[in-house]
């Protein structure tokens, strides 16, 4: 098996894998980081959204030597200690149901807030509309991101 | 301060112990007596599940530990149960943690009782526990003093006597503990709450906003194994042979296992699993039934236009009523299937050694699950533990133990640690369905009058239907009458977020829209016309409060703005009771590119006192857009057995374009808490069937709207 080279949330790892496997299973099976989530597997749900170079992608159809030495943030490394102002936003309106989703809703948040500092609402719902909650929190999803970008 | 006394034997249902390491741990049950020889450990470590729903502890610097087993699948009951506890034992809310006993730590006995408990049961117990934990106090702070319990006060944790002097709870923990239970406590008069009523955020929250192991998926055991089953692709079929050469190639399979028609891929990580299941080349069998679902839909039909009914309600003579009517308007409205889509797919952990079984993950029914693997593995049930995980959704699919029976039987194959885990796919194909269902209506008008109601249903794998027929209009229509006709199929089908509700809502609610429009009648006036009918009903099968529903109607049309709304919108009206909760809906629509968009939803709910109000807004938003979701986009079919969508590129789930706002009221009263997880979500397929009607003119009578009126557009093009 080829071995890798990754960096994920500041820190390189050397990971042996196939050249397909999705960089999802790598970072929650080998490297521990289970706050990303499995959801569909075919970049429909935006369950298992990472940033990659700061764009918030896929990480299910993403396979590992396409990411190879390039920056990766999960939602373990989007803030030290959890106060990124789209974490903080979730928290003060209490925004989750199950929760299952979220991680990848606040980092899909959290890209489009990097690209665009003061997004209308018909951004934001574009932006957010290829992440799935079937808890249905979208209402609150929009207010988030809004206080978020007012912060 | 207002104390209302409590008559119920508390010391039927609590228990104390005094710990070891200090503090005191008081034992209890929602709904059972505990039994009378068991008492709390007193040791933290020996937290016993059996004889107890959960424990609280008290420590010797006055903070409160809740111990329940009792997981979490997005309804809040997790942090509404504390807030319970917190109001009555008189405590700050941030003195109270809860923590889901069993999980990641071999200190807790692994014994687990009692499913999801939902606050409508917990409700009396939790507060007659806080309360009497908090009398026990007081009653060690007097004896110190010499005074009675009478001149002490409790506020934010201490105790205070006649002569201004204070000890906070840790103080006298152990005193108490040695207390016996008192039976004459008194809880608070809801007009002092100041905990519940005001908003908590989720006692989880900053474990899932930063990602932190929480739910099935997620759970990990040194040297585990992971597993992906191959299923048979239609329902019906066995397997009847299968090649594993290729899946064995794939690097990190480990070995192939066949269980009954299954057969399961082990790898030592997901991809592979996954990879290697694919690879798996099998030949299947077709059984003598394999269904599809035009046939359900002509076989319903038959089914309604039959006899064969068993008839779960009947008032006066509908026969009469019919036979005498000015106008009888029959109308059939039809269901599909529907899986429940858990964002988390179905997924469970277990490992089979020679003297014990341990089973880890998402599941809602631990005590009928154990039982099931007991079974299955020919094994005692106290050899069997049951672990539960936080639950990325629910909607009636963790209730079934399908997915836990499969890792049981695969651990004991391969005595190996093992995740099961399914794909989209496989969660969406090998499914526990909503059944689909078609219901006829009828009803009989005379002088303008409604004088008959005729209800009559066609299930798939027909069960639970008991306390419906009590629903309204059952007490406001003289002549009523509910049937009822089931046809088994091979298909698996179970409980959806509100059983039947979720469709029969819509029907009765789409039905009364048209029936009241020919009529001439007024359908908010008519609405409360006929609850007033049942009031002072002397039925005790009557299942709502008239007066509640009427209350409900009247606060929906005034913060809907009905009859009242901007040019271009259109409104559809529902009032609708069930899971013990009375609500009302208003849909707003408006047409956008010629179709029908839903804009806004105004929710009017009486579910008693408010326990959270951040946490029931949230369900009643999720509730309403998932109804509105489902009812517009949710289909499902089967060709020969075989599911019609496997995965979000077909299926269609609402997203956050097509959301609508959801604006929700609640009523104010002194009530018991009832459930919210449930009742938005039936009547929101109602109200926006009543409001298409107005933007378009068609009426809907079949889900998914969409499919319905591109049907519609269809046949107007072909005239
Ligand atoms: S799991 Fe990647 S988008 Fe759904
Ligand atoms: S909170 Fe449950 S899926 Fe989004």
């Amino acid at each position: 098996m080829p071995t890798y080279s990754l960096k994920v949330n500041g820190t390189t790892h050397q990971v042996e894998a196939d050249a397909d496997t999705p960089i999802l299973w790598v970072l929650r099976d080998q490297l521990d980081l289970v706050g990303t989530k499995f959801g569909c597997g075919i970049a429909q749900c935006g369950a298992c959204t990472i940033h990659l170079n700061g764009e918030a992608v896929r990480s299910c159809i993403l396979t590992i030597s396409q990411v190879t030495d390039q920056e990766i943030t999960t939602i373990e490394g989007l803030s030290e200690k959890g106060d990124h102002p789209v974490q903080v936003a979730w928290k003060e309106l209490d925004v989750p149901q199950c929760g299952y989703c979220q991680a990848g809703q606040i980092m899909t948040a959290s890209a489009l807030l990097d690209r665009n500092q003061n997004p209308s609402e018909a951004e934001i719902k574009q932006a957010m509309h290829g992440n799935l909650c079937r808890c249905a929190t979208y209402n609150r999803i929009v207010k988030a991101v809004q206080k978020a970008a007012n912060s | 301060m207002t104390r209302i006394s409590s008559t119920i034997d508390r010391r039927s249902f609590l228990k104390v112990s005094s710990l070891a390491g200090g503090g005191m741990l008081i034992g209890f049950n929602f709904l059972t007596a505990c039994k009378s020889d068991v008492q709390p450990p007193v040791n933290i470590a020996d937290l016993n599940f059996n004889d107890f729903n959960a424990f609280i502890q008290i420590a010797d610097n006055g903070m409160v530990t809740i111990f329940s087993p009792n997981p979490e699948i997005g309804q809040g009951v997790k942090t509404a149960m504390p807030m319970i506890i917190a109001e009555e034992l008189d405590v700050p809310w941030d003195h109270v943690f809860v923590k889901q006993a069993g999980l990641d730590t071999d200190n807790f006995t692994r014994q687990v009782a009692g499913g999801s408990q939902s606050i409508r049961f917990g409700w009396d117990s939790l507060r007659e526990t806080g309360a009497t934990a908090r009398q026990m106090l007081v009653n060690a702070a007097a004896a110190r003093w010499g005074v009675k319990p009478a001149e002490c006060s409790t506020s934010e944790g201490v105790i205070t006597g006649p002569g201004g002097e204070s000890l906070h709870y840790g103080e006298v923990v152990r005193e108490a503990a040695q207390l016996e239970v008192p039976d004459n406590v008194s809880l608070k008069d809801p007009s002092e709450f100041k905990i519940i009523g005001n908003d908590a955020i989720n006692v989880d929250i900053d474990e899932i906003i930063t990602g932190k192991p929480l739910f099935g998926l997620d759970y990990k055991k040194e040297g585990m194994v992971y597993a992906s089953v191959l299923r048979p692709p239609s329902f019906g079929q066995t397997l009847d042979s299968f090649d594993d050469t290729a899946a064995k190639a794939v690097n990190g399979v480990q070995e192939v296992v066949r269980f009954g028609d299954k057969v399961a891929v082990i790898a030592n990580n997901t991809w592979a699993a996954i990879k290697g299941k694919r690879m798996l080349k099998a030949e299947w069998k077709d059984g003598e039934k394999m269904e599809s679902s035009s046939d359900h839909d002509q076989l319903l039909s038959d089914l309604l236009d039959g006899s064969d009914f068993e008839t779960l309600r009947e008032d006066g003579d509908i026969s009469k009523a019919f036979a005498e009517a000015d106008q009888v308007i029959e109308r059939t409205y039809t269901s599909p299937f529907l899986p429940h889509n858990c964002m988390e797919p179905m997924n469970f952990f277990g490992e089979v050694t020679d003297d014990k079984v341990t089973l880890v993950g998402p599941i809602q029914t631990p005590e009928g699950t154990r039982s099931g693997v007991a079974k299955l593995l020919e094994r005692p049930e106290e050899s069997i533990t049951i672990d539960m995980t936080r639950m990325g959704g629910g909607f009636g699919r963790r209730l079934y133990g399908d997915f836990v029976m499969e890792v049981a039987e695969i651990a004991d194959k391969i005595r190996k640690p093992v995740k099961l885990i399914y794909t989209r796919e496989d969660d969406m194909t090998a499914g526990i369905y909503r059944p689909a269902i078609k219901y006829r209506i009828a009803a009989s008008v005379k002088d303008g009058e409604i004088t008959g109601y005729h209800l009559k249903e066609a299930a798939i794998n027909r069960n639970m239907y008991n306390l419906i027929p009590n629903f309204f209009p059952a007490g406001a229509i003289a002549n009523y009458k509910v049937d009822v006709a089931n046809y088994q199929s091979n298909i698996s089908t179970g409980a959806w977020r509100a059983p039947y509700t979720n469709f029969l809502a819509f029907a009765e609610q789409s039905f009364f829209d048209e029936l009241f429009e020919i009529m001439g009648a007024d359908p908010i006036q008519t609405r409360l016309d006929l609850l007033e009918k049942v009031k002072g009903t002397t039925d005790e099968k009557i299942e709502y409060s008239p007066e509640r529903l009427q209350n409900v109607i009247r606060m929906a049309v005034e913060k809907s703005g009905w009859g009242t709304q901007k040019e271009g919108v259109h409104q559809g009206f529902v009032a609708y009771y069930c899971h013990n909760t009375h609500v009302a809906e208003v849909a707003d629509v408006v047409m956008e590119n010629d179709m029908p968009v839903v804009k806004k939803v105004t929710c009017v709910v009486d579910c008693g006192i408010l326990v959270n109000p951040t946490g029931a807004r949230n369900q009643v938003e999720g509730g309403v857009i998932d109804g509105v979701g489902h009812a517009m986009y949710g289909d499902f079919s089967f060709d020969k057995g075989r599911p019609g969508y496997k995965n979000f590129d077909t299926y269609r789930l609402i997203r956050m374009k097509e959301a609508p706002e959801v604006v929700s009221h609640f009523v104010k009263n002194d009530l018991s808490p009832t459930g919210l997880g449930e009742p938005a979500l039936p009547p929101a397929g109602g109200a926006v069937a009543n409001a298409v009607y107005k933007a378009t003119g068609k009426r809907l009578t079949s889900q998914p709207f969409i499919e319905a009126l591109r049907q519609q557009s269809e046949k107007e093009i072909k005239g």
